[in-house]
């Protein structure tokens, strides 16, 4: 029953909190460019507003145009119940978790592209082959960061890996993992999530065809992947394990705003960059975490 | 095929008698049109004259480092004649658009379809150039597009993310603005003139203002010429800033695209200044200009203008010195100075790779000519080519009109026998609704069988008007060449072997017109 409890008490954190962080993000921004900008709860109001819509469906379309979305973002909820939150540990945790986080996540994106392809449509064709494309290099990126963090505790899950602190190499590993973070939640200078131009765009073009609830599920999906990343950024750097709950609630919330801060400002000083030189960026990327992983096995022998 | 000049030349901004412009059966006029241009000639408009049940096919060509304009025909026409496309690609549109009015078919034309209409129906329906092959896929785009933008359809022929060919099929929002005014002017001729580019109000009416005076053997006082060539800078000024900020915005570079948008709107409320309307809309009368710019309201202009303008470069300045924009902006989309000059670029297009080409400074007419502008001409004839050009001509606006307003002619701002005609009420419009020869008691009439050229270098480039009247003094074929109908192409040309991420920056780096272009 307590767990029962526990699990619905996270659950519904991690779904009311997620859509707070691209209002953050975007309030940033607006402050910048001198604007007033539109409400921190926007999306909120957004998704309320999608959840009472009828949904238009293309005639080309299969029932996995709707399914997609849904899986996606039961999988996104089922990666961010494997997250620990500092010392009060993650809701589920077993041995390989981490394995698991990874790959629910890339579940997620393979639902959405799936979901992309079967509108036949050439927009969403290209939308699919970028964002699966840049995939490859990031999740190559965040499964280095993973395992540094394996080695650094001596162990594969989730709840003993993210309680110390990365380290030694943690700089370069909140380096990599920022690099990650902007690139699979569309952020500048990898994607624009403001334009409307549906050439340029990455994630927003596949979901084009969408609309009403299905709509709604992708955007809270979007926002809650966001959140998680923030999360596992923060908790990979500081040893939340070690503090009181308290403590350690206090630190997370604290850095996951910085963390969203910084999101804005990046968006806000940075073009974004030509699709050439992405894989640059994302190669970089995993070159942090690579030599974070380096720092993690040799720097800890005697 | 080395002739002599045998076109008539002629000025910008004034007319000649029909009978004088020399004629040619067609296949000879288009090798002696050929010859011109292989000459150092340009084509400003090349366009059919109904004449019977034929027509007569019309070249006017800009010599610019002669700073002469001249105009050719050929005899009435009725099925076809041989393509001057095959020697000068910039002809290849008008061709088209000839054969779509006319059903004047030229021969050997490589690409030979509809500008605007297709056979009545949707513009896209038809054929586009398509590329084979199993990894070849194809990318419609439009005519309704994800901005508040006009309608129009692009057909992208991709390798994965690299665009190997571009098509652009236009006609939307054909309106038959050149067909309403034959038999004209009417009375609604000015205001149609106004919004044939909406953004470029200044530029079209003062075409077509030049045309009814020059017509009318007469020319606007110095005073209004002075007042239309410091709104043609002001428009200039509000639509290049506003281009800055729209290719900041593509590359989702935040701080100029936000303060170029408001910075426009302060460009556009000094045009509103002038003359109460921020498009400057209601300010240019055939004859002169209907508002004039006392002492007082010129040292407002002059005040804000210089707020606007240090804001603008401060705007510009976080633009040029971002890394991540220049990464962008720098050899995407590139145009080399050889293609632009081969399809006949003009504005900023062709000053971006290069090509010295300015009505302003080439064909000076109006106050122009008292006035030179130097010509803001910038190598290389990518995106960022045709950025820097518009943040040169910025500079070079505002100090033009920083200039201007410190020495104003004195006198009127409308010539007298236009004056009357304009605002005399109902029966002096009257008159001009029913097209009589006269306009005002026999001095300003507009005399039968004349041809008149008027060209101005709007924001966007040069705006060709052509007209000729009838026995009676009307207009029997009117011609208009925006800018954009030069430069599509050249749009075109730039995204071959760009990625197709990069279509955006390429279009807003030309920033065309599409009104302009369907009429």
């Amino acid at each position: 029953m307590t767990i029962a409890l526990d699990i619905f008490l996270r659950l519904a954190v991690w779904l009311l909190l997620a859509p707070l962080l691209p209002g953050i993000i975007n309030k940033v921004k607006a402050w910048v460019a001198g604007r007033r900008g539109p409400p921190v709860l926007q999306l909120y109001f957004d998704l309320a507003k999608l959840w009472r819509k009828g949904v238009v469906l293309s005639t080309a379309v299969s029932p996995m145009h709707i399914l997609g979305p849904a899986m996606a973002w039961v999988a996104i909820i089922a990666a961010a119940l494997l997250l620990p939150v500092g010392p009060a540990g993650a809701s589920l945790s077993f041995r390989g978790d981490a394995l698991l986080f990874v790959y629910l996540l890339a579940f997620a994106r393979f639902c959405i592209a799936l979901a992309a392809l079967d509108t036949g449509s050439a927009f969403e064709g290209m939308g699919v082959a970028r964002e699966v494309s840049y995939a490859v290099l990031a999740e190559a990126a965040i499964i280095t960061a993973l395992l540094t963090l394996c080695v650094q505790s001596g162990s594969v899950s989730l709840a003993t890996m993210l309680a110390p602190s990365a380290g030694a190499g943690a700089a370069l590993l909140a380096a990599g993992l920022f690099g990650v973070l902007l690139a699979e939640n569309c952020r500048v200078p990898f994607d624009d999530p403001n334009t409307h131009l549906e050439l340029t765009m990455i994630h927003e073009v596949m979901v084009l065809d969408h609309s009403g609830p299905p709509l709604a599920a992708i955007l809270h999906g979007a926002s809650l992947k966001l959140l998680i990343f923030a999360v596992l950024l923060t908790e990979a750097v500081l040893p939340l394990g070690k503090l009181s709950l308290l403590q350690a609630i206090g630190a997370l919330v604290a850095l996951v705003f910085v963390v969203a801060i910084v999101i804005g400002l990046v968006e806000s000083l940075l073009a974004r960059l030509a699709f050439r030189r992405v894989p640059l960026l994302l190669t970089t990327a995993f070159l942090f975490c690579l030599f974070a992983l380096l720092v993690a096995w040799k720097g800890g022998m005697p | 095929m080395n002739t002599t000049r045998e076109f008539l030349p002629l000025s910008n901004g004034t007319s000649v008698p029909w009978a004088d412009v020399p004629e040619w059966p067609a296949d000879e006029f288009v090798v002696a049109t050929a010859a011109e241009l292989d000459h150092g000639g340009r084509l400003c408009a090349w366009f059919g004259v109904p004449e019977n049940s034929a027509t007569r096919l019309v070249a006017v060509i800009a010599f610019d480092a002669e700073n002469t304009l001249a105009v050719g025909r050929s005899a009435p026409v009725t099925k076809s004649y041989p393509s001057l496309t095959l020697r000068h690609p910039q002809a290849h549109l008008f061709e088209r658009e000839v054969w779509e009015q006319h059903g004047l078919m030229p021969e050997g034309h490589p690409w030979l379809k509809p500008v605007r209409r297709q056979n009545g129906g949707h513009p896209a329906v038809g054929e586009f150039f398509r590329v084979e092959g199993g990894e070849i896929h194809e990318v419609a785009v439009g005519p309704v597009h994800a901005g508040i933008i006009e309608p129009g359809h692009f057909r992208f022929q991709c390798n994965g993310e690299e665009v190997l060919h571009l098509e652009i099929a236009l006609g939307y929002q054909h309106r038959g603005a050149e067909e309403a005014l034959t038999g004209g002017p009417q009375r609604a001729a000015m205001s149609q003139m106004e919004t044939v580019a909406g953004d470029t109000t200044i530029g079209h009416a003062t075409a077509y203002a030049t045309i009814l005076e020059s017509l009318a053997g007469t020319e606007a006082p110095l005073r209004a010429q002075w007042l239309r060539a410091i709104a043609l800078e002001l428009e200039r000024l509000a639509n290049h800033t506003g281009d800055l900020g729209a290719l900041a915005n593509d590359v989702a570079f935040l701080p100029t695209s936000a303060a170029c948008g408001k910075i426009r709107g302060d460009f556009l409320n000094l045009t509103a200044l002038l003359c109460g309307n921020r498009f400057g809309r209601g300010l240019i009368r055939p004859g002169g200009c209907k508002h004039d710019l006392e002492t007082e309201r010129a040292a407002q202009l002059l005040d804000k203008l210089r707020v606007a303008l240090a804001e603008v470069n401060q705007a510009a300045e976080w633009l040029w010195d971002s890394n991540s924009v220049r990464a962008r902006f720098e050899f995407t989309g590139t145009v080399s100075a050889g293609q632009a000059a081969e399809i006949g670029l003009v504005g900023v297009g062709a000053r971006a790779s290069g090509l010295v080409r300015d009505v302003r400074f080439d064909h000076p007419a109006g106050w122009h000519r008292f006035a030179p502008i130097p010509v803001a001409v910038w190598p290389g004839g990518d995106v960022f080519a045709r950025a820097r050009v518009r943040w040169l001509e910025i500079q070079r606006s505002a100090k033009f009109i920083e200039e201007q307003l410190a020495a104003p002619p004195d006198g009127e701002t409308m010539e007298q026998s236009f004056n009357s005609s304009w605002q005399g009420g109902a029966s002096v419009s009257a008159s001009w609704g029913e097209g009589e020869i006269l306009s005002n008691g026999g001095s300003r009439g507009r005399p039968p069988h004349q041809l008149a050229v008027a060209l101005v270098e709007g924001w966007r480039g040069e705006v060709c008007h052509v007209a000729l009247t009838d026995s009676a003094g009307k207009f029997r074929r009117y011609k208009i060449v925006d800018a954009s109908f030069h430069n599509w192409s050249g749009l075109e040309l730039a995204m071959r072997g760009q990625a197709i991420s990069d279509f955006p920056i390429c279009n807003k780096s030309f920033n065309l017109s599409y009104c302009g272009f369907d009429l």
